[in-house]
């Protein structure tokens, strides 16, 4: 892993909203099968950071590699990065008028052109991967959020993505849900999936992540291993940012 | 934000815009120039065809068409009207008939029945016809509360058939909203009337505004064809004309101003469409 460049390099990156800005030089690097988690309160930037990175929306500075290349740069065709990512949002984003295995093997078959039978059997395997075999002929309303956002997270994975973007996955699921989708994404760092994740579920960001990134007011203010940031940051807002959520019973 | 330093973009930020810039303009151009060679394309081919002098004395004789401008915007004045008053009368009238198809419970089946019947009807029967109907058919009957005015009678063909399209159209956009929202409002303790007029039915016209503004645009200029009946409008008084001096330019001239009076309503919509579209996402390049 030494030597080689990140999978995914975020580099000075600045983002407006009109007159307002929301990413104010943002830096950070995930290495290949690295976890790195995002964490931070409600605007302070972490899904336009996502949206970014996805090229879903235009950077006003900065630059972000792809494996070393600038995907930034407005000559690189965004729907060819973006094959190479795999995203899951925290509104799942299914498709209801598809069911779940037409969901998933939408993108392999349509933009990676692998034949359906082939594309029908990895998303069945993948399925059967989160437990969700018996679902395949489904349509995404009749199933539950936790369900719906393991069907997504295999959706992401069906192209076998270079890198995971997983925005706040967990926030619209209630506790008991969570557990299953955690287990996943827990199962897939194992794996060696390079993945990019922001979360509220500090518990978890300790358990998994190999590098934590504290976003206060659109700049990254503290980074590290998770022991240090979540057990000792050096940052005060970084302090109250976690006392909050301590006190919130979520750590 | 806590210190506002002032933003400076880097020189790699400076150069993509550039670059952008460039290819916004490339874009322009190429588009500009498509656009008249097209144009000039078929100007050529028009004006080098062997029919095009009598065409051009025949239906574009810009001096007479000068000449019977008056009288023709004389009839357009009553399609205008026909139009405002049509046009109300189609939304009040398609909106019940939405309502009533989209009842639940076995007891309103009469009303379903009722209101399915006379969507299958007027949506099916030609608007010719239903003039024809109306316009000959209702005064025959001799009933003196009747209104005899060809303009009245062919107004109210004008309904029948559009409240028709329109209903569907409505009925398209409450079963478009999402069952939750339902769920939500009588959850709240909002009866089915209240759901459905504080909660389904503000959604709904915003869903169908577009397609609404639509069948408007198309209404405009099926409010030409009460001149069948004998009512003086912009395409009878064109037909007057025409009838003196057996050149077409007044029908030109008739169809002009029925395509002016249809551009602000396209743009109106365009414009619905965009804001609504803006408004509901959350911004983004996709």
């Amino acid at each position: 892993m030494s030597g080689a460049a990140p999978v995914l390099s975020v580099d000075n990156v600045v983002k407006f909203f009109g007159e307002h800005q929301v990413l104010r030089g943002i830096s950070l690097d995930v290495a290949e099968h690295q976890v790195v988690t995002v964490i931070g309160s409600s605007g302070s930037g972490k899904s336009t950071l996502m949206r970014c990175v996805n090229l879903l929306e235009v950077i006003d500075d900065g630059v972000i590699a792809l494996d070393g290349r600038d995907i930034t740069d407005p000559r690189v065709d965004p729907d060819h990065v973006r094959r190479r990512i795999g995203v899951v949002f925290q509104a799942y984003n299914l498709f209801p008028h598809m069911n779940v295995q037409d969901n998933i093997t939408l993108a392999p078959r349509v933009v990676h052109g692998v034949p359906r039978a082939a594309a029908v059997e990895r998303a069945r395997e993948l399925l059967a991967r989160v437990g969700l075999e018996d679902k395949a002929d489904e349509y995404p309303d009749r199933l539950s959020g936790g369900q719906q956002q393991r069907v997504a997270i295999v959706r992401a994975l069906a192209t076998d993505p270079r890198l995971l973007l997983l925005d706040e996955i967990t926030s619209a699921l209630d506790p008991e849900l969570v557990g299953d989708v955690l287990r996943l994404v827990r199962e897939l760092a194992e794996q060696g999936m390079t993945i990019l994740m922001a979360t509220h579920e500090m518990g978890f960001a300790r358990q998994v992540a190999d590098h934590v990134c504290f976003l206060d007011q659109g700049v990254v203010l503290e980074q590290g291993p998770p022991e240090q940031v979540l057990g000792d940051p050096v940052e005060p807002r970084t302090r109250q940012f976690l006392a909050r959520i301590i006190d919130a019973g979520r750590l | 934000m806590r210190t506002t330093e002032l933003y400076e973009p880097s020189a790699r930020e400076l150069d993509r815009r550039a670059y952008r810039r460039s290819r916004a303009r490339r874009s322009t151009a190429v588009a500009l120039a498509s656009t008249l060679v097209f144009a000039l394309l078929a100007y050529l081919t028009v004006t080098n065809a062997p029919g095009w002098d009598r065409t051009r004395a025949t239906f574009f004789d810009i001096s007479y068409g000068w000449e019977v401008l008056p009288d023709i915007l004389e009839g357009l004045w009553l399609n205008i009207r026909v139009l405002a008053v049509a046009a109300v009368a189609v939304v009040v009238v398609a909106l019940m008939l939405a309502l009533l198809r989209t009842l639940r419970g076995p007891v309103f089946l009469p009303l379903r029945l009722l209101a399915t019947a006379y969507i299958d009807l007027f949506r099916g029967m030609p608007l010719l016809i239903v003039l024809y109907l109306v316009g000959f058919g209702l005064p025959a009957l001799r009933l003196d509360w009747l209104p005899t005015s060809e303009t009245t009678l062919g107004t109210i063909a004008l309904v029948l058939t559009y409240s028709a399209y329109v209903a569907e159209v409505f009925r398209a956009g409450i079963e478009a909203v999402h069952p939750s929202q339902r769920a939500a409002a009588r959850s709240l303790g909002l009866t089915y009337r209240q759901t459905m007029r504080m909660v389904v039915l503000p959604q709904a016209v915003r869903k169908v505004t577009p397609p609404l503004l639509n069948d408007f645009v198309a209404m405009q200029k099926d409010v030409g064809l009460i001149s069948v009946l004998g009512a003086v409008d912009a395409i009878r008084k064109a037909q007057i004309e025409v009838a003196q001096t057996f050149n077409f330019t007044p029908y030109v001239v008739a169809g002009l101003l029925f395509v002016l009076l249809a551009v602000p309503s396209a743009r109106l919509a365009d414009w619905v469409t965009n804001r609504a579209a803006r408004r509901q996402q959350a911004g983004g390049l996709v």
